[in-house]
């Protein structure tokens, strides 16, 4: 009776020991669901984010702040259906701390609503919809990325800058083409020589490329993403435009991803960003060079944006020491963004997107031959934020 | 409007007009003949475009990589048709279709796991990349030109192999009459696998002649699929000749509306409403002339099936 007794005692000591075990580890891993575009057509972008992010991670000895890291990797499918169910399951089921990695922004509005809803901070490496940036600004969303607008803004003052008078804008007939030609009037100041809006996934640029012959504007600023651009720089070299027209882009227009499939009939495109895979400092040195080690190719903006969204998940589970529950602090430290950005310094405005510099970058020849971008001169726009943050009255 | 704008856009509408027809061609052999609804058709033509740039990128010559990756796509189109297929010949339609988006999708994923999930580069001929002058104040580009011609040449060679060959008479038979061919002793098996075999190196070409103008990505087959059944439902199913006419009809008609739509909104309506307005008018202008050939002609403008 003793006996049993006593191996009912220890069996219980056995068991609350290990549970108490088990909940250790619990506390000391830091969860991150990262939901991307990882099949179909945009899946380069989505593969970019991941394979930055990974890198963070694995650099830091697979760790985030210290904690051990576990990053569940899931596939929108650029569908806001299927990212906006998957979301539901990571932020319930899979119960993480952080919420990651959305390429598109018509995704991330899907996305938004149940990550919110559950109180798991998402931290955006890419999509910077206007809506998240103005009205519906929300404590539980920090873009590490830039706002959607940013690019184009400073695409157009670059061309202003550098005396262009007369330019032709090409976007897609949806609504980011829209604000993209907005964002870019914004900051353009001359004449726009004519408008363009192609249907989204348009093949044949003949009729656009005809247009622009006849009116001769002197640069052409195109926003064209995916596999479009890639059809119409094709096209608009083929042509024989590019002698006589200036071609302006943001910088998803003149990516890596988009060099490489082009190959030198890119040379010469500007495009804006507010990173670039030359920009001197410490930081950004290493994540290229590791970057190029791992997976053997230049790092893209979105790589970039991928790597910064985990250190800044890295720097907040560091300031709060693990306790991710108590969210009030885990916003303040989101918000301080402490961290060696590959970007350079920023900061997060009041709208929780970030004020930062762009750059203008330049598809040339580099010193090993490589068709690639390289940065020119100084910031276009200085801390830079976005044209949304009036309407946003974030709460707290 | 100047003469030498309307040029250029008729130029690009045959373009794009032979373009489509490159990919329309194989689907119309195929769904006419065989009576198989293939979506993978637009895999085969992935699958060429990838092959070429990739022995192009290899032997670093255009042209080699052009002929074995258009024998390429020959020889997985009849792999692909002798080990799956031929298996869904006898099913209805519902089950093609679910088959062969099922190819289609296994397709883009082992292309994703061989080359990586970005666009690869496939780039004209350094001979063919830059425009050519046609005449003083005007030049064009060289490759669009090359197209026009490839797609003329292979327009006519399918005519002479359809109309004047041994093979023609028993694919236009299969096409007009399945059982009745049948009943005359054609041999359907290998008839159906050397048409699958042509449509797909047909695909081959149409990924090494758009390869260099679009993007080399997976999902390319898709987007162009769409148009490529426009096409050959405007053109009558089954029929090479109607797929010809179909294609350069809505060539045209697309590049006119883009070119023209903008224009006349401008004239009837505020400059507002008409940048909202044409551009949504001037993309759907070929599903309309689709419908409208499908309420006059519902078989088409040239019907194979008697």
């Amino acid at each position: 009776m003793l006996q049993q007794s006593s191996r009912f005692v220890r069996n219980t000591l056995i068991t609350s020991a290990a549970l108490l075990a088990l909940s250790a580890q619990a506390q000391s891993t830091v969860k991150v669901g990262l939901l991307s575009t990882l099949s179909g057509p945009g899946a380069g972008l989505g593969v970019d984010i991941r394979d930055g992010f990974q890198l963070a991670v694995k650099l830091a000895g697979g760790k985030l702040g210290g904690q051990n890291a576990e990053v569940i990797v899931a596939d929108d499918q650029a569908s806001p259906d299927v990212g906006r169910q998957t979301a539901d399951r990571l932020v319930k089921r899979d119960k993480v701390d952080f919420m990651t990695g959305v390429v598109f922004s018509n995704v991330m509005l899907a996305v938004g609503a149940p990550t919110f809803q559950s109180q798991t901070y998402y931290i955006s490496a890419n999509a910077g919809p206007s809506q998240y940036a103005g009205e519906q600004c929300n404590p539980f969303f920090f873009s590490a990325s830039y706002q959607n607008d940013n690019m184009h803004e400073a695409a157009g003052q670059v061309v202003t800058d550098k005396g262009f008078k007369r330019v032709a804008v090409i976007a897609p007939n949806y609504p980011a083409g829209k604000d993209a030609i907005t964002g870019f009037k914004r900051f353009y100041k001359g004449e726009v020589a004519s408008e363009a809006l192609p249907a989204l996934n348009q093949l044949n640029f003949g009729t656009e490329i005809a247009q622009l012959r006849a009116t001769k504007p002197d640069a052409v600023y195109i926003f064209l993403p995916g596999g479009m651009g890639i059809n119409f720089i094709k096209q608009f070299v083929g042509a024989g435009l590019s002698k006589d027209m200036t071609l302006f882009g943001p910088g998803f227009s003149g990516d890596e991803d988009v060099i490489k499939a082009v190959g030198d009939p890119m040379l010469g495109m500007f495009n804006t960003t507010q990173w670039a895979h030359d920009m001197d400092n410490a930081a950004n040195k290493k994540f290229v060079a590791e970057f190029e080690k791992e997976y053997g190719r230049l790092p893209t903006m979105y790589a970039a944006q991928g790597y910064d969204a985990a250190q800044l998940i890295d720097s907040a589970v560091r300031d709060t020491k693990g306790k991710l529950d108590d969210k009030a602090a885990v916003r303040k430290a989101l918000m301080a963004a402490k961290f060696n950005s590959v970007r350079g310094d920023f900061k997060f405005n009041k709208n929780q997107f970030p004020i930062q510099n762009y750059y203008v970058r330049m598809v040339s020849k580099d010193a090993k031959g490589r068709v690639t971008n390289r940065m020119l001169g100084g910031a276009v726009l200085k801390n830079h934020s976005d044209a949304y943050v009036g309407s946003c009255k974030m709460p707290g | 409007m100047n003469a030498i704008l309307v040029l250029e856009q008729a130029l690009n509408g045959l373009q794009f007009g032979l373009m489509l027809f490159l990919l329309a061609s194989g689907l119309t052999l195929v769904f006419g003949i065989m009576d198989m609804i293939n979506l993978a058709h637009g895999s085969l033509y992935m699958v060429g475009a990838y092959l070429i740039a990739t022995l192009t990128d290899v032997l670093g010559n255009f042209w080699l990589g052009l002929g074995l990756g258009i024998l390429g796509a020959a020889v997985f189109g009849v792999l692909l048709e002798i080990s799956i297929l031929r298996r869904l010949y006898q099913r209805d339609h519902l089950s093609q279709v679910l088959g062969t988006f099922a190819i289609m999708l296994m397709c883009n994923e082992t292309v994703r796991l061989i080359w990586g999930a970005q666009p690869i580069s496939l780039n004209p001929p350094p001979a063919l990349a830059g425009p050519v002058e046609l005449f003083p104040g005007f030049s064009y580009s060289s490759y669009g030109l090359f197209i026009i011609g490839v797609g003329f040449l292979v327009a006519g060679l399918l005519y002479l192999l359809i109309t004047r060959t041994r093979v023609g008479m028993q694919v236009r038979a299969g096409a007009a009459n399945r059982e009745m061919a049948l009943a005359m002793g054609v041999n359907v098996r290998n008839l159906f696998t050397a048409v699958f075999g042509v449509g797909a190196a047909l695909c081959g070409i149409a990924g090494g002649m758009l390869g260099p103008m679009l993007a080399v990505q997976v999902g390319m087959g898709e987007s162009i699929l769409i148009l490529a059944f426009v096409v050959i439902v405007i053109g009558g199913i089954g029929s090479v000749r109607g797929a010809f006419l179909g294609a350069l009809i809505v060539g045209v008609i697309d590049t006119a509306g883009r070119a023209l739509i903008p224009l006349l909104f401008g004239m009837l309506m505020s400059p507002e409403a008409a940048a909202n307005a044409a551009p949504a008018v001037a993309s759907i202008m070929i599903y309309v002339l689709m419908a409208t050939v499908l309420f006059f002609r519902p078989r088409g403008l040239f019907p194979a099936h008697g």
